[in-house]
């Protein structure tokens, strides 16, 4: 299978609205081994002047990697997903994010570079409020495995 | 804290990371991700990788627990990147676990008229770096 070369440029607009729970933030807190008690205990993060329970750094990986799922299962892609293996990650973070945001991402693939038989996919997840208010960029790199690779 | 106070190599730190295959079905229940390369040993095989590897993100997302807990407040994490260059294989022993991988991290630089500090995080698997150019950057008070 080899990876669609149009792919680059493309965009997938925002699609189902994330809902950021308490214990969607203590679960992933506790996965990452993450201790602070601002992702456990809502007076805790209040006193940090947070509206509600503060996500780890890297929780929007959630909404991002949904995101990425639009573009790794559509069929005209030529991706397959037991080959990707990330390669990159940063997170740009324009406000926290907390428990009760009711979150939504548009994709962009913003590089497509072919690498032996496969090839390093960028794609960026500009994640927003429904509102419309700017909550984080995440910038992924996947590498999509070519056979023997 | 104040960024006054901090100076450009100045050790903020270092943590030991015990990671267990239980962990990985962990995350991946609290993730998302559920790609069968971070569970399933046939699979990851059949896929030419050396065994059931370490979501890069497990590892990414347990290393920054240094630098919230040294600033103090998660949110103040503006922004954090990292390179992944080698996979961390986790082998099954009943619990025990099977990968252990050493962070530590140091100021980098300090931008006064941002008002951050960028930490350095140095992620290690026997020695050998898994998360290269690991940077995060700080909004210090």
């Amino acid at each position: 299978m080899t990876i669609n070369p149009h792919l680059q440029g493309r965009s997938y607009p925002a699609g189902d609205v994330y809902s950021v729970g308490r214990e969607s933030i203590r679960e992933f807190a506790r996965a990452v081994k993450a201790g602070h008690p601002a992702h456990f205990d809502v007076a805790a993060a209040r006193e940090l002047g947070h509206a509600d329970l503060v996500a780890p750094p890297t929780y929007a990986i959630i909404v991002a990697q949904r995101a990425d799922a639009r573009l790794i299962n559509d069929p005209e892609s030529g991706i397959d997903f037991s080959r990707v293996v990330h390669a990159e990650q940063k997170f740009t973070h324009h406000r926290p994010i907390t428990a009760g945001d009711e979150l939504v991402a548009e994709l962009h693939v913003d590089t497509v570079r072919a690498m032996g038989g496969g090839a390093m996919i960028t794609t960026r997840a500009e994640i927003s409020t429904v509102d419309g208010d700017a909550v984080a960029t995440t910038v992924s790199a996947i590498l999509v495995r070519g056979e023997g690779q | 804290m104040n960024l006054a106070e901090l100076t450009v190599g100045q050790d903020i730190g270092s943590r030991r990371l015990e990671i267990s295959r239980a962990d990985l079905v962990k995350y991946a229940g609290a993730s998302g991700d559920f790609n069968p390369i971070h569970w399933n040993e046939r699979f990851a095989r059949e896929v030419d990788l050396p065994g059931v590897i370490a979501h890069g993100m497990f590892t990414m997302g347990s290393a920054v627990q240094l630098v919230t807990d040294w600033a103090g407040d998660p949110a103040a994490v503006v922004s954090y990147g990292t390179r992944f260059t080698k996979p961390v294989p986790v082998a099954d022993l009943d619990g025990a676990p099977g990968a252990v991988v050493e962070v530590s991290g140091t100021i980098g630089a300090l931008d006064a008229a941002a008002g951050t500090a960028r930490i350095d995080l140095n992620v290690t698997l026997d020695g050998q770096k898994v998360l290269v150019k690991a940077q995060a950057t700080v909004r210090v008070a």
